[in-house]
C-alpha cells in the first residue's frame, strides 16, 4: 500500500470525483445529487409534494411486485409449522370456547344495560365511526422503523392522522399519503407516542414505541399502583384518535411497565382505517 | 450464434449484482430476522462495497444512487439518506481499490471496518440530528457487527460469481 501523501490525495481525487470506465456520474456529482434531494425533503410545496408522491406510488407498485417470490415462500414454511401445533391449539380453544359462551351471555347483557346507560347520559357510541379497509402492501420489517405501506390513499379518503386498526385493535396512524398508497406507523415504532387510558384505574398516560420490545408506559401519575394485566386503551386526549379502542395489556418487564400488544404486528394483512371525524377535532 | 450465446451468458452474469442490489432495495427480503433481530444484517452494504471494490464497471455510481433513493422510499425515510450513505460506502471502496496493489479478501475486510462504522454513523446523524428520526442506535450497531462478520462469508460467493463472469469474458 502506497503511503505518502501525493497518492492519498491522488486516491481520494480518482475515488471521488474520476469517473470509472463504464460509469456515467463521479461519485462527488452524485453525493451532491443526494444531498440536494434530502434538502428538498425540508420544502413543502404542491407541485414538490405531487412529484414525490407520483415516485413514491410506483416504487410501492414496483416493491409489492418483487416482494412477491419472497413472500410466497414464507407461508409455506408458516403452513407446515401451523399443523404441527393445530391440535394442540384445538384442545385449548375448545376449553376457552366454553369459557367464551359463558362470558357473551354476560356480554349480551351488558350491552343492552350500556345502551339504557348512554342514552340517560346522552353519549354518542365510540365505535360508531366509518372505517376503509386497506391492504398492507410492504412491510419492510426493518429493525430500526416500524411501518407498514397501505394500498389506498387520498383518493379513498384517506388523511394523515388517521387511526390503523387490525379488527378492533389500534395499530397505528397515517404519517404519509400519496395518491394511490400511504404509510401507517406502527405504535412499536420508536417515534410513536400515543396518550392511552389505563383501566380499570383510569390513569392516563403516553404509550411510546420501543421497537421489538413491548411499547413503554410513560408519564404514569405519582404514587400510581398499576398493576400488570390492566388493559390499555387510546385516550382521545388531545382530539387525535377515538377514545377506547382498545390497544393492549399492561405487563411488567425489568422493573417498567410495558404494553404489550393485542395485535401482532408483524403480522398485519388487511387492517380498517378510521375516516370518520372525531366530534371537537379538526382533524 | 455461439457468439451471441456466449455474448447472453457474460451479460446475464454480469448483471447479477446489480439486480442483487434492487432486489433488495425493491422487496421485503432485507435480512431482518424477526425473532433474531440480533442476527439482522445489511447485505446491501456488502454488494455495494464488494462490487465497486472489486468490478466497478458492474455497479454504477447512478445505480447505487438509484437504489439508495428506492430503499429510502420503501423503508420511509427522508429522499437522499441511503443514496449518501451507499455514495460513502462506494467511495470508501473505490479509495482502497485506488491505493491497493495487491488485494486480498482478509484486508478487504480489514478496510470494510472503519467503512461500514464512517457510513452507518453518517445514516445515524441525518437521520438523528436533520431529521429528528430515532433510530435504535444499538440495534444499529449490532447490524453493524453482524454486517461486519457476514462480509467475509458473502465475498468468498461473491468471488465465485466474479471468477464466472471474467471467465465468460474470456471464453
Amino acid at each position: 500500500m502506497v503511503t505518502s501523501r501525493d497518492d492519498f490525495s491522488i486516491a481520494i481525487r480518482s475515488a471521488f470525483l474520476k469517473k470509472g470506465v463504464k460509469q456515467k456520474f463521479s461519485l462527488l456529482a452524485l453525493i451532491i445529487a443526494s444531498i440536494i434531494l434530502l434538502s428538498l425533503e425540508a420544502i413543502n410545496s404542491k407541485s414538490l409534494n405531487f412529484v414525490r408522491s407520483a415516485i413514491k406510488d410506483v416504487i410501492y407498485r414496483t416493491s409489492f411486485i418483487a416482494s412477491i417470490p419472497g413472500n410466497s415462500i414464507v407461508p409455506v414454511f408458516t403452513k407446515i409449522q401451523n399443523y404441527f401445533e393445530v391440535y394442540e391449539q384445538y384442545e385449548i380453544v375448545k376449553s376457552k370456547l366454553q369459557q367464551l359462551e359463558n362470558q357473551q351471555n354476560q356480554i349480551n347483557y351488558l350491552k343492552i344495560e350500556n345502551v339504557k346507560l348512554k342514552k340517560i347520559i346522552d353519549d354518542t357510541d365510540i365505535y360508531d365511526y366509518e372505517s376503509v379497509i386497506t391492504k398492507v402492501l410492504v412491510d419492510k420489517k426493518s429493525p430500526f422503523l416500524k411501518s407498514v405501506i397501505l394500498n389506498k390513499g387520498f383518493n379513498s379518503g384517506l388523511k394523515k392522522g388517521m387511526p390503523v386498526l387490525d379488527g378492533p385493535y389500534f395499530v397505528g396512524r397515517i404519517t404519509e399519503v400519496n395518491y394511490l398508497s400511504s404509510r401507517a406507523l406502527l405504535i412499536n415504532d420508536l417515534n410513536s407516542k400515543i396518550p392511552v387510558l389505563i383501566e380499570p384505574m383510569g390513569y392516563q398516560a403516553i404509550m411510546s414505541g420501543t421497537g421489538d420490545k413491548p411499547a413503554l408506559l410513560e408519564f404514569l401519575p405519582k404514587n400510581h399502583q398499576l398493576e400488570a394485566g390492566s388493559l390499555v386503551y387510546t385516550s382521545g386526549t388531545g382530539g387525535i384518535f377515538f377514545p377506547g379502542i382498545p390497544i393492549g395489556q399492561v405487563e411488567l418487564i425489568e422493573k417498567k411497565f410495558h404494553i404489550k400488544f393485542f395485535s401482532d404486528l408483524s403480522q398485519l394483512y388487511l387492517v380498517n382505517v378510521i375516516t370518520s371525524k372525531l366530534i371537537g377535532s379538526e382533524q | 450464434m455461439v457468439l451471441l450465446r456466449k455474448n447472453f451468458v457474460s451479460r446475464f452474469f454480469s448483471l447479477i449484482p446489480l439486480l442483487i442490489l434492487f432486489f433488495l432495495a425493491f422487496s421485503e427480503t432485507d435480512f431482518n430476522f424477526e425473532k433474531l433481530s440480533f442476527l439482522s444484517f445489511n447485505l446491501i452494504y456488502i454488494v455495494i462495497f464488494y462490487w465497486v471494490l472489486k468490478k466497478p464497471d458492474i455497479l454504477g455510481y447512478g445505480f447505487i444512487f438509484l437504489a439508495g433513493i428506492v430503499n429510502d422510499v420503501v423503508i420511509g425515510l427522508p429522499i437522499g439518506v441511503s443514496s449518501i450513505t451507499y455514495l460513502i460506502l462506494a467511495g470508501f471502496a473505490a479509495y482502497v481499490r485506488y491505493l491497493t496493489v495487491q488485494p486480498s479478501l482478509i484486508y478487504d475486510w480489514i478496510i470494510f471496518v472503519p467503512s461500514i462504522a464512517v457510513t452507518n454513523s453518517v445514516y445515524f446523524y441525518i437521520l438523528r440530528i436533520f431529521f429528528d428520526i430515532q433510530i435504535n442506535y444499538i440495534t444499529l450497531a449490532l447490524n453493524t457487527g453482524i454486517t461486519i462478520l457476514f462480509y467475509p462469508v458473502i465475498g468468498i460467493l461473491f468471488s465465485f460469481l466474479a471468477n464466472i463472469i471474467i471467465k465468460e469474458k474470456n471464453v
